[in-house]
């Protein structure tokens, strides 16, 4: 089975021949068109959007402009200025949880999360939850990994003001039923819903209109854009009555001595010169991601997942976390014997093989599973067969560098 | 990408298959927690002083098997052994695996010369040098305490 990019548009695995990358969970690889669109933009199109006095100025302000709009698309978004770029998924939940938490988030209010976040989808609301006197809930999870829907459905309620939860777990894989989870929360109370698109928009087409959630949050270095750059997707009415999270330029209506006016949506929402050259980047990516399909994207890595796992499945003292590949991204997280993951992740390396080893910013998730960390390896367009005969190989090195029989 | 077997030698793989002074110290004086919160690993040391020597240390904690051999076998070095000879093997042992260590030194640290290795995996000189910097504090302070 081979990729279903062609390798040869990442310069990054040109230079490295040899190079196994199963780590495009914690970021992705670049195409040659996202440079080169970055690169570009620097060349020819570059000044200071939206203060346009002058011809290039105006150039850099409908690049930007254009950059919002071919990513809106790509998300399923018809009012693209309901797209506000943001640093990328944590400053974008960061965005959500103060602007509209301290607003709308009271004492006695509940904000539940569940046990599979990632801290950039766990840590803000824990602390919004403190701040403003609010009770912080974790939803448990099923044995093979997915959220628990009969628990969630238990602790809705009245005084449930947000649920935040991801489109797919870092660590796990998980894909969660995002537009199931959101009508049994419509059903059940009047909560805000968040949603940890950072491994969804990457991955799976993600069509925001019909997802009914309030907020979709995304990085851009996960999808073969820049790091740097990401957006916060929301509702107009939502985000039209947020104060703003951050004040400064451009995002300023009329300055008063003593009082400020807020400028439209998206600015509102982006102080200080925005990040246009990343905009453009990542524009880049959604058309080369569009180019090769999202369903295909999702149907390639499915495949590279039922592979590795049923090859993983075989290695002696393995363990596998999470749902079957069927329900799961392309990402196998696991653990084999008592190697630690660290030193599995060196031992592969060695062989050229990158995996992340850690608890992958999801400690709660780890207490969970009763371990410290595990190793996980992901896999992304440019990945094919022959990564997985490299990593499959690379175990057995371990196993025998560590004194396992059956080599 | 230097080789692996350089970095588990197969005395370290010994110590992390069988940790040596792997127990709690119940009459100990003092103890230190080291923690990595990069990895997760964490371990703590206790010692039992005579004066300023060493009359008993162990250690327990979980970690790679760079973290779980460096602790077994810096338990091992270092019982018996003055303060300042310990303190001493310390500054070597650092220098050892950030690779600043002169070779005619190298062999002066006897069996800790097993990780020789770690200087050419930079990532790793934290998992080598934890316990180490446990037995630091411990040394320097008496009572309970974190590092790391």
């Amino acid at each position: 089975m081979s990729s279903l990019a062609p390798r040869s548009d990442f310069p990054i695995l040109l230079a490295h021949p040899g190079l196994r990358y199963l780590d495009s969970a914690a970021t992705s690889q670049k195409p040659r068109a996202v440079l080169d669109a970055i690169s570009a933009y620097y060349s020819e199109d570059n000044a200071n959007p939206h203060r346009g006095a002058y011809e290039l100025s105006v150039r850099a302000t409908e690049r930007y402009h254009a950059a919002r709009e071919r990513v809106a698309r790509f998300c399923g978004v018809a009012d693209a200025d309901c797209l506000i770029f943001t640093r990328g998924t944590t400053e974008a939940i960061n965005l959500v949880a103060s602007a509209w938490g301290r607003a709308n988030i009271r004492s006695g209010d509940e904000v539940i999360v569940t046990g599979m976040e990632h801290h950039a989808n766990f840590v803000p609301w824990q602390q919004i939850a403190f701040e403003q006197d609010a009770r912080f809930r974790i939803c448990e999870l099923t044995p093979d990994g997915r959220i628990d829907l009969d628990e969630l459905r238990a602790m809705l309620g009245r005084h449930t003001r947000v649920v935040a939860f991801n489109h797919v777990s870092n660590a796990l894989g998980t894909i969660n039923p995002v537009r199931e989870i959101a009508a049994i929360v419509r059903e059940r109370s009047d909560a805000l819903i968040v949603c940890d698109g950072a491994q969804g928009a990457p991955h799976i087409p993600v069509a925001f209109d019909s997802l009914d959630v309030d907020f979709y949050a995304f990085s851009g270095h996960k999808m073969c854009g820049p790091m740097g750059i990401g957006a916060l997707i929301g509702r107009r009415g939502t985000l039209e009555t947020m104060p703003p999270y951050q004040t400064g330029g451009d995002m300023i209506e009329f300055v008063l001595d003593y009082r400020t006016t807020w400028n439209v949506l998206p600015h509102k929402f982006e102080a200080g010169t925005p990040n246009v050259g990343d905009a453009v980047g990542l524009a880049a990516a959604a058309d080369y991601l569009d180019g090769l399909g999202m369903d295909a994207v999702r149907a390639h890595e499915l495949a590279l997942v039922k592979l590795a796992t049923t090859a993983l499945g075989d290695v002696d003292g393995i363990h596998i976390y999470g749902p079957p590949p069927e329900d799961r991204s392309g990402v196998i997280s696991f653990t084999l014997s008592d190697i630690h993951p660290h030193d599995l992740a060196t031992i592969l390396d060695g062989d050229g093989v990158c995996i992340r080893a850690g608890h992958h910013c999801a400690q709660p998730l780890m207490r969970r599973l009763g371990v410290a960390a595990t190793a996980r390896a992901s896999f992304y367009i440019y990945n094919d067969e022959a990564d997985i005969e490299a990593l499959l190989g690379a175990l057995h090195r371990a196993r025998g560098l560590f004194g396992y029989a059956g080599v | 990408m230097p080789d692996v077997a350089e970095l588990y030698q197969s005395l370290i793989l010994d110590h992390n298959r069988s940790p040596r002074n792997f127990r709690v110290m119940a009459d100990a004086d003092r103890s230190v927690e080291g923690r990595n919160p990069l990895c997760g690993d964490e371990l703590t040391v206790w010692l039992r002083m005579d004066g300023d020597t060493i009359a008993d240390v162990s250690w327990m904690g979980k970690g790679c098997a760079i973290s779980k051999a460096s602790a077994s076998m810096m338990t091992a070095a270092v019982k018996g052994v003055a303060r300042d000879d310990a303190e001493a093997l310390f500054e070597n042992f650092h220098d050892l695996v950030t690779g600043k260590l002169g070779d005619d030194k190298v062999n002066s640290l006897g069996r800790l010369a097993a990780f020789r290795g770690v200087s050419r995996f930079p990532i790793r000189v934290k998992c080598a040098s934890l316990a180490w910097h446990a037995l630091h504090s411990a040394l320097l302070a008496p009572g309970t305490s974190s590092a790391g």
